[in-house]
């Protein structure tokens, strides 16, 4: 996974509440294994009904062609587990989002792709809201996880909290199997002792023969 | 953490520390996964990103593969009935034969939507965790499993270690006052509950679904429950076991047999939340008097009881304009009602509402009925185990006697990754889980409602209410 440090670049606002997964990455009309995600990003939402695109929309504004950091109301990223809505964001090249507040499943899905997910108290993030919607663009806004600061225009750096362990996780790039895989042994311990405890966790046998295989003999 | 054994617990105390295998270096729990269960959509991704780094699947005979997002469910279907989904069918064949995985593949006599084919068969076992990589894993909370959604590395986590690295979430009782009158389902008072905390309420919480109400429904109505926890914003949401879940489970093909079922049944009779035990937030609804619910709006909290007109605008202006671009979308004002307006398009079925009982109830609307003209109605079962049934039972006949399509199962209209869509303008009443704006197609109009309500809009062509319309 990509280390996530610092950061500096555009600060786009999409300040509405509740914006969801299937707003972030629609499932396209034309599906594929590996579609593009820098064109599913906001699918819908960049076009107008005749297909072209809206230039009024925040992400076709041409200060916003590079974007690095989404600014969101509460609850972003509500929906669908669907791991595109991050893969998206990071197409385009957007590695942090500062919202009021995060999906839980989609602020996962952030940890797991080196995407810096910073939720605001309500005061700061009216603020910060404010100079962002105020810069609009002009001018770079950056985040450095080190000293856990937003700065840019229109005011103070902002301090921001995160969890310990997902810090470092993010500084580090920390690979999330590769964490999980030194306790082998633990895991491999609980299995032993549910075996024992409680056998049916640990089998998933089929009583039953199935209908199929009755008419394929 | 660990609770002291002296302590009251609640249920999901109890399932917490009975998975944790250990705590992470980065403080994060591991939790054990019993069973996990892969779809079409995104584990292919997963297989893939696998087998660059050279891992293994720990715990092959412990997963199952379903084809469910991308089939096409029109009779007779193929592989390449929709071309592009070949890609997704056969990816998912390839990576779960190279793993050692089962299949229900898409001509399997159990093939089905994951949610409810991982019930009937007996592969979720009460007090057993459970993953999906898709967020209406929390549906098999029903029979009193711990089920999370998850992500697409997640769910390669899974596959390599069988676990999965979480942050303990907060617990909430949701108490279910009442009983539900006569044409009132589970899918109401879930739609009821969404409207009272929110799409965000459940954040950082798992649910536990309790009271009269919950102890009174059949297993059917607690996994159309639990299925919109995600909606609330709650990974997972359960009812705890009891003897309708036993009796349910009891002789299912993959659930324990003999000694076994006895000593299961033995522990899983000691799951319930200890009296005295905290909850972090409790929310009480009284669900007496609860009318049929409707959504009239972009997210499944804009829900209205069908005598009920659509609400006013809020005074608080972010709640307006997001309250005035769903009606704009929806093509509604406030202060009207919705019974008495055209409907074009009806679909019943998805993880939330296509078990036997949901095509039960909306046979019993249609049954000797003919679908409105100018409207197109399809019913889609959520397995191909529940095709059957209903088949045996002449409920196919009632369906397409009336007019409707009859589909082979599959996730189907509920997400459209399978290309069945509606079209622009398009109002459809539908018994799935999600209204965002086109989820169903591009410019197509949702109400969530139940299968009941869906039944007598096809009839009638309009939005009605079943309990007077019939």
């Amino acid at each position: 996974m990509t280390p996530f440090t610092t950061i500096s670049g555009a600060a786009v606002p999409m300040l509405e509440n509740d914006i969801n997964t299937d707003q972030i990455a629609p499932v396209p009309t034309k599906r594929s294994l590996k579609p593009d995600y820098r064109e599913l990003l906001f699918f819908r939402a960049r076009r107008r009904d005749d297909d072209t695109l809206d230039p009024d929309f925040v992400l076709n504004r041409p200060q916003f062609a590079e974007p690095r950091i989404l600014v969101a109301g509460h609850n972003f990223g509500c929906g669908s587990s669907r791991e595109a809505a991050v893969w998206a964001l990071v197409a385009v090249g957007i590695r942090c989002i500062i919202a009021r507040s995060l999906a839980d499943l989609y602020r996962e899905n952030c940890l797991q792709n080196g995407v810096l997910p910073i939720e605001l108290p309500m005061e700061a993030a009216v603020a910060f809201e404010a100079r962002v919607l105020a810069s609009d663009g002009a001018e770079p806004f950056a985040v450095d996880l080190y000293s856990q600061t937003i700065s840019g225009p229109g005011g103070a750096p902002i301090p921001f909290e995160i969890a310990a362990a997902d810090r470092i996780r993010l500084l580090e790039g920390l690979d999330d199997i590769g964490l999980t895989l030194k306790h082998q042994q633990d895991i491999a311990a609980w299995e032993t002792r549910t075996r024992a405890a409680s056998p049916w966790l640990q089998s998933a046998i089929r009583w039953e023969p199935a209908e199929v295989q009755e008419n394929v003999l | 953490m660990s609770v002291s054994p002296y302590q009251p617990q609640t249920l999901f105390d109890k399932l917490w520390s009975a998975h944790l295998v250990t705590q992470r270096l980065d403080g994060r729990d591991i939790i054990y996964i019993d069973r996990h269960v892969l779809h079409e959509l995104h584990a292919p991704h997963a297989f893939e990103k696998l087998q660059a780094a050279s891992r293994g699947v720990r715990r092959s005979d412990l997963t199952f593969s379903m084809q469910d997002h991308t089939v096409a469910t029109k009779p007779g279907r193929t592989e390449t009935t929709n071309p592009d989904s070949a890609q997704f069918l056969r990816a998912m064949r390839a990576g779960s034969y190279r793993n050692g995985i089962r299949l229900f593949d898409i001509d399997d006599a159990e093939q089905g939507i994951s949610h409810v084919v991982a019930p009937e068969l007996g592969m979720v076992l009460p007090g057993a965790t459970h993953a999906v990589p898709d967020s209406h894993a929390c549906t098999v909370g029903g029979l009193g499993a711990l089920a999370f959604g998850c992500g697409t590395t997640e769910l390669e986590h899974i596959l390599a270690t069988q676990t999965i690295a979480l942050k303990r979430p907060k617990r909430m009782r949701v108490r279910l006052d009442g009983s539900l009158g006569p044409f009132v389902t589970a899918k109401d008072v879930a739609l009821r509950i969404i409207a009272e905390i929110g799409v965000s309420g459940g954040r950082g919480y798992a649910i536990e679904y309790a009271g009269a109400v919950a102890r009174a429904m059949s297993i059917e109505s607690r996994l159309t429950l639990c299925n919109l926890t995600i909606e609330m914003g709650a990974r997972s949401g359960f009812v705890a076991p009891d003897d309708t879940t036993f009796a349910w489970l009891e002789g299912r093909p993959y659930a324990p047999r003999g000694p076994e079922w006895d000593r299961a049944l033995a522990h899983w009779r000691t799951l319930t939340s200890d009296d005295e035990a905290f909850f972090d937030r409790e929310v009480v609804i009284n669900c007496a008097g609860l009318e049929p619910q409707i959504t009239w709006g972009t997210d499944p909290s804009q829900v209205i009881g069908i005598t009920q007109r659509v609400p006013d605008l809020a005074a608080d202006p972010e709640t307006k304009a997001k309250m005035e671009r769903a009606l704009a979308y929806m093509g509604l004002e406030p202060g009207t009602s919705l019974l008495g307006l055209p409907v074009n398009r009806i679909f019943i079925g998805s993880c939330t509402n296509a078990r036997i009982t949901d095509l039960r109830a909306a046979a019993d609307i249609i049954r000797g009925r003919q679908v409105a003209a100018g409207v197109q109605a399809l019913v889609v079962p959520g397995s191909t185990t529940v095709k059957r049934q209903a088949e045996s039972e002449g409920l196919d006949r009632v369906f397409l006697d009336a007019g409707f399509l009859w589909g082979e199962s599959g996730c189907s209209m509920c997400a459209g990754s399978n290309g069945d869509r509606g079209l622009p303008g398009d109002r459809c009443v539908s018994t799935t889980n999600r209204n965002f704006e086109g989820r169903q197609g591009r410019g197509v109009r949702t109400h969530l409602v139940g299968p009941e309500m869906a039944a007598a809009a096809a009839i009638a062509g309009r939005i009605v209410d079943q309990r007077s319309s019939f």
